[in-house]
């Protein structure tokens, strides 16, 4: 669709393929009508004295909805393909040189570990800003072994990266539903509805209690929280990266929830120290003051041992089971 | 000198955004002055003093705030230049939100935070309509979708600003800030520049002390409801 078109035709056919350019006027303090005027004519037609009431000049308006279009008809464009994700070392916090470079593929799982303060979240963060030697620890990062368009660094339709961080919080006063849904719309995906049920129905595999699509947000436990975010990440996010802090082990199946974000093809960097996860991770970052330290590759012998961990965590999980129904845990 | 406008909601995290970029700017040895505009009592600016920089605040008192902005940003900047300032920052909170600082040719910055509402962007005049820059705070207290829905509510009342992030507590995000405010409006003095909106007008019998209400009492430039049946 050209903007020339998009201006021209009348009001009715314009705003029942376009219905954001609706949203758009309202955020504005303006009523828009589907007539067989064409929206050339309705902006020609604003009265001033109501523009400046609303704190906005014509002109102002006309520039604000050509990038809004803009933007708009981008997100439906193709995202550029990212096949590989290189780290090129910079410096440590004394100054000390990383000397590595370090190259992940799309459905690769590198987990980063090291205390806190260490500068976890500074190589997720270089990694978001697409640094180039421009940040403190001084890493380049290329996409597809090149410097990067830097249009990554602020562009809202098309991340780069998208972050699941261990802040699970709500404050929207919506239900589940209507909150994936409305995230779905700013997404402008295809078939809204269809990606809304089946994000609900993966969180509530993914949950340990299963919850209901009218659940207020604000009343979703921690587990459900996390469920129904990776279940969002996986199924609406475009981006090739995800950088997740943390999956908390409480009221999700962990294992579950990385297969399903595996599944999509994604770069998944994550911070972690549980045992479970680190080991199904492909490689281990290991940061120590500000730098990378070194890198494990996930050896034959601890995925054996993962065998053993998953069983210990599913005897813990039985566990709490019991308790959440009331059993004794007298006899284990 | 490079100079910016940042302005706000009340509360939306103004000051300790700007205390984050005074930190990444002074790593790099950078002289700051910062302007601080409020109402009836701010102690922000011994925030500012402590972190070494030059500041001056201006109190609007009975006045209205954003009037009082306009009258003083000029000497403000030459002050600034006189210092020899190569950052200074003004700052003032947008309080009725239909007035803005925002000036032509002059790095506009609006600072809003996550927790204030989904339909707040759209209540937010020129301030936000019109900066080049928008700054999302508090981030860290909501999940990641609730971000990206707040931002897109942002985009589409200003969708040709950059939006970012920033974390105005661990000051995630002030560094990327910081280094837009590297390309900022470089300038000497304000003369002949203009504001990027009209202020309200208010020039009625009350702007000049009038207290007693009744038709009688209403002079000058009054605009009265329509409360009749069926009207909005």
């Amino acid at each position: 669709m050209k903007a020339t078109t998009l201006l021209s035709q009348p009001l009715t056919e314009t705003l029942v393929e376009h219905p954001y350019i609706e949203d758009f006027m309202t955020s504005f303090g303006l009523v828009i009508k589907p007539d067989s005027n064409s929206l050339q004519h309705y902006l020609d037609h604003l009265d001033p004295d109501a523009l400046e009431d609303l704190g906005i000049s014509s002109e102002q308006l006309r520039q604000s909805l050509d990038s809004f279009l803009a933007g708009m008809l981008a997100l439906s464009d193709p995202m550029d393909k990212v096949e590989s994700l290189t780290i090129v070392g910079g410096v440590d916090k004394s100054g000390k040189a990383e000397n590595l470079q370090l190259t992940l593929k799309p459905g690769e799982v590198i987990c980063i570990v090291g205390p806190t303060g260490s500068g976890k979240s500074r190589l997720l963060a270089d990694i978001e800003w697409v640094a180039q030697g421009d940040t403190p620890t001084k890493r380049k990062i290329l996409i597809n072994d090149q410097v990067p368009d830097s249009k990554w660094r602020f562009s809202t339709e098309h991340k780069l990266v998208a972050q699941l961080s261990q802040n699970m919080n709500f404050v929207m006063d919506l239900s589940a539903e209507e909150f994936i849904r409305m995230h779905a719309e700013s997404r402008l995906v295809t078939d809204p509805e269809a990606k809304v049920a089946q994000i609900l129905l993966q969180a509530n595999e993914l949950a340990g209690e299963t919850f209901a699509p009218d659940t207020p947000v604000t009343s979703l436990s921690g587990g459900q929280s996390r469920a129904l975010m990776i279940a969002d990440m996986a199924i609406l996010s475009k981006s090739p990266i995800a950088l997740i802090d943390e999956i908390e082990n409480a009221g999700i199946d962990r294992k579950k929830a990385l297969e399903l974000l595996v599944q999509e093809e994604k770069i998944i960097l994550m911070a972690t120290h549980d045992p479970i996860l680190a080991l199904m991770g492909d490689r281990r970052v290991v940061i120590k003051n500000g730098g990378i330290e070194k890198i494990i590759e996930s050896s034959e012998a601890e995925r054996k041992n993962l065998v053993t961990l998953e069983a210990l965590d599913n005897k813990l999980l039985a566990l709490r089971n019991r308790i959440r129904t009331g059993d004794t845990l007298e006899n284990l | 000198m490079r100079f910016l406008t940042i302005s706000g909601p009340p509360s939306s995290g103004k000051t300790s955004v700007i205390l984050r970029v005074i930190e990444a700017l002074q790593t790099r040895q950078q002289k700051i002055g910062v302007v601080k505009f409020d109402c009836l009592l701010t102690d922000d600016d011994k925030l500012y003093a402590k972190k070494g920089v030059l500041v001056k605040k201006g109190l609007s008192g009975a006045l209205c705030p954003d009037h009082y902005f306009v009258s003083n940003i000029e000497s403000c900047v030459t002050w600034g230049h006189e210092n020899g300032c190569e950052y200074l920052i003004s700052e003032s909170a947008g309080l009725c939100n239909r007035c803005s600082p925002h000036i032509k040719e002059i790095t506009a910055v609006c600072v809003i935070d996550n927790l204030s509402g989904i339909n707040t962007p759209k209540k937010i005049g020129p301030m936000l309509k019109s900066a080049d820059i928008v700054v999302i705070t508090k981030g860290d207290i909501v999940s990641q979708a609730e971000r990206e829905v707040f931002a897109s509510r942002v985009r589409q009342v200003n969708p040709g600003a950059i939006i970012m992030n920033v974390n105005g507590i661990t000051g995630q995000g002030a560094f990327e800030l910081t280094s837009l405010f590297e390309d900022a409006s470089d300038i000497e003095t304000l003369k002949g520049k203009v504001l990027r909106f009209s202020m309200p007008s208010a020039l009625c019998s009350y702007c000049l002390g009038e207290t007693r209400i009744g038709e009688e009492h209403q002079t000058g430039n009054i605009r009265k409801m329509d409360l009749q049946e069926g009207s909005a």
